[in-house]
Protein backbone atom coordinates (compact mmCIF):
# COMPACT_ATOMS: atom_id res chain seq x y z
CA UNK A 1 0.00 0.00 0.00
CA UNK A 2 1.20 3.32 -0.62
CA UNK A 3 2.11 5.81 2.09
CA UNK A 4 -0.95 8.12 2.86
CA UNK A 5 2.24 10.79 3.43
CA UNK A 6 6.25 9.96 3.08
CA UNK A 7 8.87 12.75 3.79
CA UNK A 8 12.64 11.44 2.80
CA UNK A 9 15.64 12.95 4.04
CA UNK A 10 13.93 16.21 4.62
CA UNK A 11 15.75 19.64 5.42
CA UNK A 12 14.33 23.31 6.06
CA UNK A 13 15.54 26.53 7.36
CA UNK A 14 14.67 29.67 8.54
CA UNK A 15 17.12 32.08 6.85
CA UNK A 16 20.56 30.14 7.20
CA UNK A 17 19.51 28.58 10.61
CA UNK A 18 19.19 24.99 9.75
CA UNK A 19 16.23 23.68 12.24
CA UNK A 20 15.26 20.20 10.08
CA UNK A 21 18.17 17.82 9.37
CA UNK A 22 17.45 15.01 7.38
CA UNK A 23 13.82 13.87 8.64
CA UNK A 24 12.19 10.60 7.60
CA UNK A 25 8.76 10.32 8.88
CA UNK A 26 5.97 8.20 6.49
CA UNK A 27 2.53 7.52 8.05
CA UNK A 28 -0.24 4.61 6.45
CA UNK A 29 -3.84 5.72 6.00
CA UNK A 30 -6.28 6.24 9.15
CA UNK A 31 -2.79 5.57 11.08
CA UNK A 32 -2.57 8.06 13.95
CA UNK A 33 1.37 9.02 15.19
CA UNK A 34 2.41 11.99 17.80
CA UNK A 35 5.63 13.75 17.48
CA UNK A 36 6.90 14.32 20.71
CA UNK A 37 9.69 16.66 21.97
CA UNK A 38 11.01 19.48 23.67
CA UNK A 39 10.47 22.74 22.89
CA UNK A 40 12.04 24.22 20.21
CA UNK A 41 13.57 21.17 19.17
CA UNK A 42 11.27 21.58 15.56
CA UNK A 43 8.08 20.22 16.03
CA UNK A 44 6.17 23.44 15.17
CA UNK A 45 9.10 23.62 12.17
CA UNK A 46 7.95 19.84 10.63
CA UNK A 47 4.33 20.61 10.58
CA UNK A 48 4.50 23.74 8.78
CA UNK A 49 6.83 21.98 6.01
CA UNK A 50 4.72 19.14 6.13
CA UNK A 51 1.61 21.81 5.38
CA UNK A 52 4.09 23.43 2.86
CA UNK A 53 3.90 26.89 4.98
CA UNK A 54 7.71 26.40 4.77
CA UNK A 55 9.68 25.27 1.46
CA UNK A 56 11.90 22.35 2.39
CA UNK A 57 15.62 23.10 1.89
CA UNK A 58 16.43 19.57 0.84
CA UNK A 59 14.54 16.37 0.54
CA UNK A 60 11.28 15.22 -1.03
CA UNK A 61 7.61 15.21 0.35
CA UNK A 62 5.02 12.55 -1.10
CA UNK A 63 1.44 12.56 -0.20
CA UNK A 64 -0.60 9.51 -1.44
CA UNK A 65 2.49 8.58 -3.59
CA UNK A 66 2.65 11.75 -5.44
CA UNK A 67 5.31 14.85 -4.71
CA UNK A 68 4.34 17.23 -3.07
CA UNK A 69 7.81 19.00 -2.44
CA UNK A 70 7.40 22.06 -4.94
CA UNK A 71 4.06 22.92 -4.12
CA UNK A 72 2.43 25.64 -2.02
CA UNK A 73 0.13 25.08 0.66
CA UNK A 74 -3.13 25.67 -0.75
CA UNK A 75 -2.16 22.61 -3.03
CA UNK A 76 -1.20 20.24 -0.41
CA UNK A 77 -4.47 21.17 1.22
CA UNK A 78 -6.37 20.19 -1.80
CA UNK A 79 -4.24 17.30 -1.88
CA UNK A 80 -6.31 16.21 1.44
CA UNK A 81 -3.84 17.63 4.20
CA UNK A 82 -5.90 19.43 6.74
CA UNK A 83 -4.20 21.89 9.58
CA UNK A 84 -4.76 22.78 13.27
CA UNK A 85 -1.88 25.58 13.06
CA UNK A 86 -0.07 25.65 16.90
CA UNK A 87 -2.35 29.34 18.23
CA UNK A 88 -5.07 28.31 16.65
CA UNK A 89 -5.31 30.92 14.01
CA UNK A 90 -8.97 31.36 13.53
CA UNK A 91 -9.58 34.52 11.29
CA UNK A 92 -10.70 36.48 14.25
CA UNK A 93 -12.99 39.23 12.28
CA UNK A 94 -14.85 36.26 9.77
CA UNK A 95 -18.14 34.75 12.18
CA UNK A 96 -17.34 30.51 12.91
CA UNK A 97 -19.47 30.06 10.41
CA UNK A 98 -17.47 31.95 7.81
CA UNK A 99 -14.40 30.33 9.41
CA UNK A 100 -16.01 27.01 8.64
CA UNK A 101 -16.59 28.02 5.02
CA UNK A 102 -12.92 28.94 4.44
CA UNK A 103 -12.27 25.28 4.78
CA UNK A 104 -13.83 24.37 2.27
CA UNK A 105 -11.65 26.10 -0.36
CA UNK A 106 -9.79 22.54 0.31
CA UNK A 107 -12.50 20.75 -1.79
CA UNK A 108 -11.30 22.33 -4.87
CA UNK A 109 -9.01 19.46 -5.44
CA UNK A 110 -9.44 16.78 -8.47
CA UNK A 111 -12.37 14.70 -8.45
CA UNK A 112 -14.34 15.76 -5.35
CA UNK A 113 -17.53 15.49 -6.61
CA UNK A 114 -20.16 15.68 -3.04
CA UNK A 115 -21.22 19.23 -1.97
CA UNK A 116 -18.90 22.11 -1.26
CA UNK A 117 -20.54 22.40 2.23
CA UNK A 118 -18.90 21.96 5.72
CA UNK A 119 -20.41 18.46 6.42
CA UNK A 120 -22.67 17.91 9.70
CA UNK A 121 -20.39 15.91 11.33
CA UNK A 122 -18.25 18.84 12.06
CA UNK A 123 -21.18 20.16 14.00
CA UNK A 124 -21.75 16.79 15.55
CA UNK A 125 -18.24 16.61 17.20
CA UNK A 126 -18.62 20.26 17.95
CA UNK A 127 -21.99 20.91 18.91
CA UNK A 128 -20.92 24.28 20.67
CA UNK A 129 -20.46 25.46 17.50
CA UNK A 130 -23.70 25.68 15.59
CA UNK A 131 -24.64 27.65 18.90
CA UNK A 132 -22.15 30.17 18.35
CA UNK A 133 -22.04 30.10 14.20
CA UNK A 134 -22.76 34.32 14.20
CA UNK A 135 -19.96 35.09 16.56
CA UNK A 136 -16.97 36.51 15.20
CA UNK A 137 -14.09 34.05 15.82
CA UNK A 138 -11.34 36.73 17.82
CA UNK A 139 -14.19 37.00 20.78
CA UNK A 140 -14.50 33.74 21.31
CA UNK A 141 -12.50 31.99 24.22
CA UNK A 142 -9.10 29.67 23.40
CA UNK A 143 -11.92 26.24 24.00
CA UNK A 144 -14.07 27.63 21.43
CA UNK A 145 -11.71 28.71 18.70
CA UNK A 146 -9.56 25.07 19.15
CA UNK A 147 -13.13 23.43 18.41
CA UNK A 148 -13.23 25.97 15.22
CA UNK A 149 -10.01 25.50 14.33
CA UNK A 150 -10.26 21.70 14.29
CA UNK A 151 -13.76 21.93 12.55
CA UNK A 152 -12.83 24.31 9.71
CA UNK A 153 -9.59 21.91 8.85
CA UNK A 154 -12.03 19.30 8.79
CA UNK A 155 -14.81 20.69 6.83
CA UNK A 156 -11.84 20.37 3.85
CA UNK A 157 -12.17 16.55 3.99
CA UNK A 158 -9.05 16.01 4.37
CA UNK A 159 -7.25 12.36 4.50
CA UNK A 160 -4.63 13.64 6.94
CA UNK A 161 -4.93 16.21 9.82
CA UNK A 162 -2.02 17.94 11.49
CA UNK A 163 -2.77 19.39 14.73
CA UNK A 164 0.19 21.56 16.47
CA UNK A 165 -0.44 21.23 20.12
CA UNK A 166 -4.27 21.40 19.89
CA UNK A 167 -4.54 21.13 23.69
CA UNK A 168 -2.14 24.21 24.51
CA UNK A 169 -3.14 26.90 27.15
CA UNK A 170 -7.12 25.20 26.79
CA UNK A 171 -9.25 24.52 30.30
CA UNK A 172 -8.93 21.26 31.06
CA UNK A 173 -12.84 20.52 30.95
CA UNK A 174 -12.23 21.54 26.85
CA UNK A 175 -9.15 19.41 26.83
CA UNK A 176 -11.21 16.79 27.50
CA UNK A 177 -14.14 17.33 24.79
CA UNK A 178 -11.30 18.04 22.28
CA UNK A 179 -9.27 14.63 22.95
CA UNK A 180 -12.76 12.95 22.58
CA UNK A 181 -13.67 14.22 19.14
CA UNK A 182 -10.15 13.32 17.83
CA UNK A 183 -10.86 9.70 19.15
CA UNK A 184 -14.07 9.68 17.18
CA UNK A 185 -12.04 11.79 14.12
CA UNK A 186 -9.83 8.95 13.78
CA UNK A 187 -12.17 6.22 14.58
CA UNK A 188 -15.46 7.49 12.92
CA UNK A 189 -14.21 9.25 9.87
CA UNK A 190 -10.70 6.98 9.51
CA UNK A 191 -8.50 9.87 8.93
CA UNK A 192 -5.04 9.73 9.60
CA UNK A 193 -3.80 12.46 12.61
CA UNK A 194 -0.23 13.50 13.11
CA UNK A 195 -0.21 15.72 16.25
CA UNK A 196 2.13 17.52 18.22
CA UNK A 197 1.35 17.30 22.39
CA UNK A 198 2.70 17.81 25.01
CA UNK A 199 0.64 15.96 27.42
CA UNK A 200 2.43 12.34 27.24
CA UNK A 201 -0.74 10.48 28.56
CA UNK A 202 -2.90 11.71 26.05
CA UNK A 203 -0.68 11.13 23.13
CA UNK A 204 0.47 8.05 24.35
CA UNK A 205 -3.15 6.50 24.45
CA UNK A 206 -4.10 8.00 21.17
CA UNK A 207 -1.36 7.46 18.74
CA UNK A 208 0.09 4.26 17.55
CA UNK A 209 3.22 5.39 16.40
CA UNK A 210 5.53 8.40 18.26
CA UNK A 211 8.54 9.89 16.70
CA UNK A 212 10.98 11.74 18.67
CA UNK A 213 12.78 14.95 17.99
CA UNK A 214 15.83 16.62 19.26
CA UNK A 215 17.78 19.32 17.82
CA UNK A 216 15.88 18.87 14.44
CA UNK A 217 16.20 15.41 13.85
CA UNK A 218 13.79 12.06 14.76
CA UNK A 219 16.12 10.21 16.67
CA UNK A 220 13.95 7.72 18.09
CA UNK A 221 10.38 6.20 16.34
CA UNK A 222 8.34 3.17 17.35
CA UNK A 223 5.03 2.53 18.46
CA UNK A 224 3.59 3.13 21.81
CA UNK A 225 2.54 -0.57 22.13
CA UNK A 226 5.72 -1.96 21.82
CA UNK A 227 7.53 0.77 24.63
CA UNK A 228 7.18 2.14 27.77
CA UNK A 229 6.21 6.23 27.89
CA UNK A 230 8.63 6.31 30.95
CA UNK A 231 11.53 5.25 28.90
CA UNK A 232 10.17 7.66 26.21
CA UNK A 233 9.23 11.02 28.35
CA UNK A 234 13.03 11.03 29.93
CA UNK A 235 13.94 12.12 26.23
CA UNK A 236 11.48 14.32 25.85
CA UNK A 237 11.85 16.09 29.21
CA UNK A 238 14.98 17.89 30.84
CA UNK B 1 -18.44 84.17 7.67
CA UNK B 2 -22.03 83.19 6.88
CA UNK B 3 -23.47 79.78 7.28
CA UNK B 4 -23.84 79.49 3.40
CA UNK B 5 -19.68 79.81 2.75
CA UNK B 6 -19.19 77.49 5.43
CA UNK B 7 -21.59 74.68 4.42
CA UNK B 8 -20.50 75.42 0.75
CA UNK B 9 -16.57 74.47 2.23
CA UNK B 10 -18.23 71.07 3.80
CA UNK B 11 -19.40 70.12 0.63
CA UNK B 12 -16.08 70.70 -1.06
CA UNK B 13 -14.52 68.56 1.59
CA UNK B 14 -16.82 66.01 0.66
CA UNK B 15 -16.81 66.07 -2.59
CA UNK B 16 -12.73 66.14 -3.03
CA UNK B 17 -13.01 63.56 -0.27
CA UNK B 18 -14.88 61.20 -2.75
CA UNK B 19 -12.03 61.26 -5.76
CA UNK B 20 -9.54 60.78 -2.63
CA UNK B 21 -11.71 57.53 -2.23
CA UNK B 22 -11.63 56.37 -5.54
CA UNK B 23 -7.87 56.94 -5.47
CA UNK B 24 -6.77 55.48 -2.20
CA UNK B 25 -9.46 52.12 -2.32
CA UNK B 26 -7.18 50.56 -4.33
CA UNK B 27 -3.80 51.44 -2.56
CA UNK B 28 -5.30 49.92 0.38
CA UNK B 29 -6.87 46.94 -0.78
CA UNK B 30 -3.82 45.90 -2.23
CA UNK B 31 -1.60 47.17 0.67
CA UNK B 32 -3.78 45.58 3.44
CA UNK B 33 -3.48 42.17 1.55
CA UNK B 34 0.00 42.33 -0.13
CA UNK B 35 2.25 44.80 1.81
CA UNK B 36 3.13 46.07 -1.12
CA UNK B 37 3.12 49.95 -2.32
CA UNK B 38 2.08 50.33 -5.92
CA UNK B 39 3.57 53.36 -6.95
CA UNK B 40 2.45 52.98 -10.39
CA UNK B 41 -1.46 53.50 -8.65
CA UNK B 42 -1.47 57.23 -9.59
CA UNK B 43 -1.22 56.10 -13.49
CA UNK B 44 -3.71 53.70 -13.22
CA UNK B 45 -5.81 56.48 -12.49
CA UNK B 46 -4.04 58.92 -15.45
CA UNK B 47 -4.76 55.75 -18.09
CA UNK B 48 -8.66 55.98 -16.14
CA UNK B 49 -8.78 58.85 -17.58
CA UNK B 50 -7.50 58.54 -21.24
CA UNK B 51 -9.60 55.85 -21.15
CA UNK B 52 -12.82 58.32 -20.46
CA UNK B 53 -11.65 60.73 -23.09
CA UNK B 54 -11.41 57.77 -25.84
CA UNK B 55 -14.84 56.46 -24.81
CA UNK B 56 -16.34 59.70 -24.99
CA UNK B 57 -15.12 59.87 -28.37
CA UNK B 58 -16.64 57.10 -29.75
CA UNK B 59 -19.65 57.46 -27.72
CA UNK B 60 -20.38 60.76 -26.84
CA UNK B 61 -24.17 61.99 -25.67
CA UNK B 62 -25.70 61.89 -22.33
CA UNK B 63 -24.97 58.09 -21.54
CA UNK B 64 -21.14 57.98 -23.12
CA UNK B 65 -20.00 59.10 -18.87
CA UNK B 66 -21.19 55.76 -17.92
CA UNK B 67 -19.55 53.63 -20.83
CA UNK B 68 -16.46 54.97 -19.87
CA UNK B 69 -17.05 54.39 -16.23
CA UNK B 70 -17.33 50.48 -17.47
CA UNK B 71 -14.51 50.72 -19.72
CA UNK B 72 -12.45 52.42 -17.14
CA UNK B 73 -12.98 49.86 -14.76
CA UNK B 74 -12.22 46.99 -17.00
CA UNK B 75 -9.10 48.30 -18.77
CA UNK B 76 -7.45 49.90 -15.60
CA UNK B 77 -8.42 46.23 -14.05
CA UNK B 78 -6.58 44.52 -16.57
CA UNK B 79 -3.82 46.61 -16.42
CA UNK B 80 -3.21 45.85 -12.68
CA UNK B 81 -3.75 42.29 -12.60
CA UNK B 82 -0.97 42.34 -15.28
CA UNK B 83 1.14 44.52 -13.38
CA UNK B 84 0.54 42.36 -10.98
CA UNK B 85 1.15 38.95 -12.85
CA UNK B 86 4.50 40.37 -14.69
CA UNK B 87 5.54 42.16 -11.80
CA UNK B 88 4.59 42.59 -8.36
CA UNK B 89 4.27 38.81 -7.66
CA UNK B 90 7.89 38.58 -8.70
CA UNK B 91 8.84 40.81 -5.92
CA UNK B 92 6.43 39.93 -2.85
CA UNK B 93 9.22 39.11 -0.54
CA UNK B 94 11.20 42.79 -1.53
CA UNK B 95 8.87 45.36 -0.70
CA UNK B 96 11.60 48.27 -1.78
CA UNK B 97 12.21 46.59 -4.86
CA UNK B 98 8.41 46.86 -5.16
CA UNK B 99 8.34 50.47 -4.33
CA UNK B 100 11.73 51.00 -7.56
CA UNK B 101 9.70 49.02 -9.99
CA UNK B 102 6.58 50.21 -9.80
CA UNK B 103 7.78 53.18 -9.85
CA UNK B 104 9.69 52.60 -13.24
CA UNK B 105 6.32 51.85 -14.34
CA UNK B 106 4.71 54.83 -13.53
CA UNK B 107 7.02 56.68 -15.08
CA UNK B 108 7.35 54.52 -18.29
CA UNK B 109 3.02 55.04 -18.34
CA UNK B 110 3.86 58.68 -17.93
CA UNK B 111 6.11 59.00 -20.92
CA UNK B 112 3.72 56.45 -23.07
CA UNK B 113 0.40 59.00 -22.08
CA UNK B 114 3.05 61.98 -23.09
CA UNK B 115 4.10 60.37 -26.30
CA UNK B 116 0.42 58.98 -27.65
CA UNK B 117 -1.64 61.77 -26.59
CA UNK B 118 0.90 64.41 -26.30
CA UNK B 119 2.18 67.02 -22.96
CA UNK B 120 -0.77 69.55 -23.30
CA UNK B 121 -3.76 67.27 -22.13
CA UNK B 122 -7.08 66.78 -23.44
CA UNK B 123 -10.38 67.41 -22.17
CA UNK B 124 -13.05 65.71 -21.55
CA UNK B 125 -16.04 66.84 -22.36
CA UNK B 126 -18.72 66.05 -19.81
CA UNK B 127 -22.36 65.34 -20.61
CA UNK B 128 -24.88 67.72 -20.65
CA UNK B 129 -26.76 66.76 -17.67
CA UNK B 130 -23.51 67.29 -15.26
CA UNK B 131 -23.09 70.79 -16.51
CA UNK B 132 -25.47 72.60 -13.83
CA UNK B 133 -26.42 72.90 -10.60
CA UNK B 134 -28.55 72.02 -8.19
CA UNK B 135 -29.61 74.80 -5.68
CA UNK B 136 -30.27 74.27 -1.83
CA UNK B 137 -31.41 76.94 -0.20
CA UNK B 138 -28.91 79.91 -1.62
CA UNK B 139 -26.45 77.21 -2.29
CA UNK B 140 -25.66 75.84 -5.39
CA UNK B 141 -24.23 72.60 -5.93
CA UNK B 142 -22.81 71.78 -9.19
CA UNK B 143 -24.23 68.85 -10.60
CA UNK B 144 -20.73 67.17 -11.86
CA UNK B 145 -19.43 67.36 -7.90
CA UNK B 146 -22.66 65.68 -6.84
CA UNK B 147 -22.01 62.86 -9.59
CA UNK B 148 -18.77 62.50 -8.25
CA UNK B 149 -19.79 61.74 -4.55
CA UNK B 150 -22.95 59.20 -5.96
CA UNK B 151 -20.15 57.53 -7.89
CA UNK B 152 -17.95 57.06 -4.64
CA UNK B 153 -20.77 55.53 -2.65
CA UNK B 154 -22.14 53.41 -5.11
CA UNK B 155 -18.28 51.94 -5.33
CA UNK B 156 -18.14 51.87 -1.88
CA UNK B 157 -20.98 50.06 -1.26
CA UNK B 158 -20.82 47.81 -4.16
CA UNK B 159 -16.85 47.12 -2.85
CA UNK B 160 -18.78 46.49 0.76
CA UNK B 161 -21.48 44.08 -0.63
CA UNK B 162 -19.06 42.18 -2.95
CA UNK B 163 -17.02 41.35 0.10
CA UNK B 164 -19.51 40.55 2.58
CA UNK B 165 -21.49 38.71 0.09
CA UNK B 166 -19.66 36.53 -2.15
CA UNK B 167 -17.74 33.52 -1.98
CA UNK B 168 -14.43 35.17 -3.84
CA UNK B 169 -14.94 38.29 -0.86
CA UNK B 170 -15.26 35.57 2.14
CA UNK B 171 -11.65 34.16 0.35
CA UNK B 172 -10.11 38.12 0.33
CA UNK B 173 -11.18 38.17 3.85
CA UNK B 174 -9.48 35.59 4.76
CA UNK B 175 -6.51 35.67 3.07
CA UNK B 176 -6.47 39.75 4.38
CA UNK B 177 -6.49 38.44 8.08
CA UNK B 178 -4.73 35.38 7.88
CA UNK B 179 -2.43 34.51 4.68
CA UNK B 180 -0.23 31.52 5.99
CA UNK B 181 -3.60 29.97 7.58
CA UNK B 182 -5.77 30.81 4.51
CA UNK B 183 -3.28 28.57 2.29
CA UNK B 184 -3.21 26.05 4.51
CA UNK B 185 -6.81 25.52 4.20
CA UNK B 186 -7.05 25.78 0.54
CA UNK B 187 -7.23 29.21 -1.02
CA UNK B 188 -4.83 29.96 -3.63
CA UNK B 189 -3.55 33.22 -2.08
CA UNK B 190 -1.80 34.59 -5.62
CA UNK B 191 -4.94 34.28 -7.29
CA UNK B 192 -6.62 36.88 -4.83
CA UNK B 193 -3.75 39.04 -4.79
CA UNK B 194 -3.74 39.20 -8.61
CA UNK B 195 -7.61 39.64 -8.44
CA UNK B 196 -7.41 42.25 -5.86
CA UNK B 197 -4.77 43.95 -7.10
CA UNK B 198 -6.82 44.10 -10.44
CA UNK B 199 -10.27 45.03 -8.47
CA UNK B 200 -8.13 48.15 -6.95
CA UNK B 201 -6.44 49.31 -10.11
CA UNK B 202 -10.26 49.01 -11.53
CA UNK B 203 -11.58 51.30 -8.93
CA UNK B 204 -8.61 53.94 -9.61
CA UNK B 205 -9.58 53.43 -13.29
CA UNK B 206 -13.13 54.90 -12.40
CA UNK B 207 -11.21 57.94 -10.09
CA UNK B 208 -9.98 58.43 -13.34
CA UNK B 209 -12.67 59.19 -15.37
CA UNK B 210 -14.29 61.46 -12.31
CA UNK B 211 -11.26 63.45 -12.44
CA UNK B 212 -11.91 64.06 -15.96
CA UNK B 213 -15.24 65.73 -15.11
CA UNK B 214 -13.23 68.47 -13.60
CA UNK B 215 -10.53 69.24 -15.46
CA UNK B 216 -8.14 68.55 -17.88
CA UNK B 217 -6.53 65.50 -18.83
CA UNK B 218 -2.79 64.96 -18.96
CA UNK B 219 0.26 63.05 -18.85
CA UNK B 220 0.96 63.94 -14.72
CA UNK B 221 -2.89 63.40 -13.54
CA UNK B 222 -2.36 60.89 -11.14
CA UNK B 223 0.68 62.59 -9.40
CA UNK B 224 -1.56 65.67 -8.19
CA UNK B 225 -3.75 62.89 -6.50
CA UNK B 226 -1.62 59.96 -5.69
CA UNK B 227 0.54 61.66 -2.61
CA UNK B 228 -2.77 62.63 -0.98
CA UNK B 229 -4.10 59.20 -1.28
CA UNK B 230 -1.06 57.99 0.27
CA UNK B 231 -1.73 60.18 2.89
CA UNK B 232 -5.69 58.57 3.19
CA UNK B 233 -4.25 54.90 3.60
CA UNK B 234 -1.83 55.61 6.25
CA UNK B 235 -4.08 57.60 8.33
CA UNK B 236 -7.05 55.29 7.55
CA UNK B 237 -4.89 52.19 9.11
CA UNK B 238 -2.82 50.69 6.29
CA UNK B 239 -5.66 48.04 4.51
CA UNK B 240 -8.82 49.11 6.32
CA UNK B 241 -11.64 49.96 3.87
CA UNK B 242 -13.81 51.98 6.96
CA UNK B 243 -10.55 53.63 8.04
CA UNK B 244 -9.50 54.73 4.64
CA UNK B 245 -13.23 56.17 3.66
CA UNK B 246 -13.18 58.16 7.41
CA UNK B 247 -9.62 58.92 6.42
CA UNK B 248 -10.65 60.49 3.09
CA UNK B 249 -13.29 62.51 4.34
CA UNK B 250 -11.01 63.70 7.25
CA UNK B 251 -8.53 64.87 5.01
CA UNK B 252 -11.11 66.27 2.56
CA UNK B 253 -12.63 68.50 5.00
CA UNK B 254 -9.57 69.65 6.69
CA UNK B 255 -8.26 70.75 3.33
CA UNK B 256 -11.67 72.29 2.42
CA UNK B 257 -12.09 73.81 5.33
CA UNK B 258 -8.27 75.19 5.75
CA UNK B 259 -9.11 76.91 2.78
CA UNK B 260 -11.69 79.22 4.44
CA UNK B 261 -8.51 81.19 6.15
CA UNK B 262 -5.63 80.38 4.09
CA UNK B 263 -4.75 79.79 0.31
CA UNK B 264 -4.72 76.08 -1.09
CA UNK B 265 -0.91 75.55 -1.35
CA UNK B 266 -0.92 76.60 2.60
CA UNK B 267 -4.17 74.53 3.49
CA UNK B 268 -2.11 71.68 2.18
CA UNK B 269 0.76 71.91 4.62
CA UNK B 270 -2.36 72.63 7.02
CA UNK B 271 -3.70 68.79 5.86
CA UNK B 272 -0.25 67.29 6.18
CA UNK B 273 0.28 68.70 9.89
CA UNK B 274 -3.08 67.29 10.64
CA UNK B 275 -2.75 64.03 9.80
CA UNK B 276 1.27 64.53 11.35
CA UNK B 277 -0.72 65.21 14.82
CA UNK B 278 -3.01 62.82 14.42
CA UNK B 279 -0.85 59.93 14.13
CA UNK B 280 1.78 61.20 17.09
CA UNK B 281 -1.36 60.32 19.13
CA UNK B 282 -3.16 57.19 17.36
CA UNK B 283 0.08 55.49 15.68
CA UNK B 284 -2.47 52.98 14.50
CA UNK B 285 -4.35 55.14 12.43
CA UNK B 286 -8.45 55.49 12.31
CA UNK B 287 -9.22 51.74 11.99
CA UNK B 288 -6.56 49.42 13.76
CA UNK B 289 -6.68 45.50 12.50
CA UNK B 290 -6.37 43.93 16.18
CA UNK B 291 -8.63 40.97 17.80
CA UNK B 292 -7.82 38.82 20.93
CA UNK B 293 -6.11 36.14 18.73
CA UNK B 294 -3.86 38.54 16.86
CA UNK B 295 -2.99 40.01 20.26
CA UNK B 296 -1.75 36.27 21.02
CA UNK B 297 0.93 36.26 18.56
Amino acid sequence: MTDLINLRSVSAAYGKGQVLWDVALDMKAGEAATVLGRNGVGKTTLMKTIMGQLPVSGGYIYVNGEEVTAMGAYQRARAGIGFVPQGRHVFPHLTVSENLEVGLAALARKGFKGPRKVPDMVFDLFPKLTQIANRKAGVLSGGEQQQLAIGRALAGQPSLLLLDEPTEGIQPNIVQQIEDALLRVRTELGVAILIVEQNLDFAWSFAERYFVMQRGRIVKQGKTAEDSAADIAKLVHV
Amino acid sequence: MDAAFLTGQVFNGFSVASIYILAALGLALSFGLMRVINMAHGEILMVGSYLAYLTILFIPGPLGIFAAMLVAFIGAGLLGAGLEAALVSKLTARPLDTLLATWGVSLILQQGARDVFGATGVSVTAPAWLDGAITIGALPLPAARLFIMAVAVAVLGGLALFLRMTRVGLLVRAVNQDRATASAMGVNVRQVDAFIFGLGAGVAGIGGVVLALLGPVTPNVGQSYIVTAFLVVVLGGLGSMIGTTIAAVMIGLVMALAQIFVDVSFAQVLTLLFVVLFLQFRPQGVIAIRSRALDAE
